[in-house]
């Protein structure tokens, strides 16, 4: 990817994160408790797991981008590539597992 | 520029070693060189700020995948994040958070062209810890993250 475009995409993630990772927050911190039933029943609205899956990705978009320069920053040579690499699976794969548990806690699945 | 001896990436992080270079030619100084100001240490905690912040992405990722497994595994993992040294931890990126949110909103006020002299940066640095910190106090003190803090769940 082009440095520009990186750069622009990153601006983008980071103007969504703005209001979805201030909803995350007072969503969170305002549940009366943290109980499984709660949890289940706070994400089984779709309106609150769309939200929570669209932070969720915005945040992981996020989070690869910053680590990306991160890595350019300090990873030398020929062990950059890979380093790279490493984090782009790691974060294509929790952003994977997100999806599907927010999938299964709106579908009923986790009571 | 051909690259002689490197040393651990941690004392080189240019892609040429400094002694190479001949002394008529401009350095660029070391960071250590400089006087930690204030502006220097708000852009590093941005960016340890992020570090923090994706370890965190991660664990409400195991969190919400435990509560979609189920009541068990959700309990488990429950159990460690209410351990009180998590829990102090989880407080400490509730702060780390609204850091990285404001100081970033400075950031894109940056990019847009604006507030890049001195006394300007200083001034929109101490606002951030400001929203920061009130932020950090507001969270806490009005919803009830304070209670959980403080007796556990």
């Amino acid at each position: 990817m082009s440095g520009a475009r990186h750069w622009r995409n990153q601006r983008i993630s980071a103007v969504a994160l703005v209001p979805l990772g201030a909803w995350f927050v007072y969503a969170l911190l305002a549940q009366r408790d943290l109980e499984h039933a709660s949890v289940v029943a706070w994400l089984a609205d779709p309106w609150q797991a769309g939200l929570m899956l669209l932070f969720g990705w915005c945040a992981l978009w996020h989070s690869a981008q910053g680590i990306q320069v991160v890595v350019d920053d300090y990873v030398p040579g020929r062990l950059r590539g890979r380093v790279r690499m490493a984090s782009r699976l790691l974060h294509g794969a929790l952003a994977l597992i997100l999806a599907l548990a927010i999938g299964a806690i709106a579908m009923g699945g986790g009571s | 520029m051909a690259v002689g001896r490197r040393g651990p990436f941690w004392q080189n992080s240019l892609a040429m070693d400094l002694r190479e270079i001949p002394a008529s030619r401009p350095l660029s100084p070391h960071l250590q060189v400089y006087r930690l100001a204030f502006t220097t240490v708000l852009s590093g905690l941005h960016r340890i700020t992020g570090l923090l912040l994706t370890a965190t992405i991660a664990v409400l990722v195991a969190w919400l995948a435990a509560a979609a497994c189920g009541p068990e595994p959700y309990a488990a993992i429950g159990s460690v994040l209410a351990s009180w040294p998590v829990r102090i931890l989880l407080a400490g990126t509730l702060a780390v958070f609204w850091y990285h949110l404001f100081n970033g909103i400075r950031h894109l006020v940056w990019d847009a062209g604006f507030g890049f002299d001195l006394r300007t940066a200083r001034a929109s640095g101490a606002l951030v810890v400001l929203f920061a910190a009130l932020s950090f106090g507001a969270t806490l003190a009005l919803t009830p993250a304070w209670r959980w803090l403080v007796d556990g769940p």
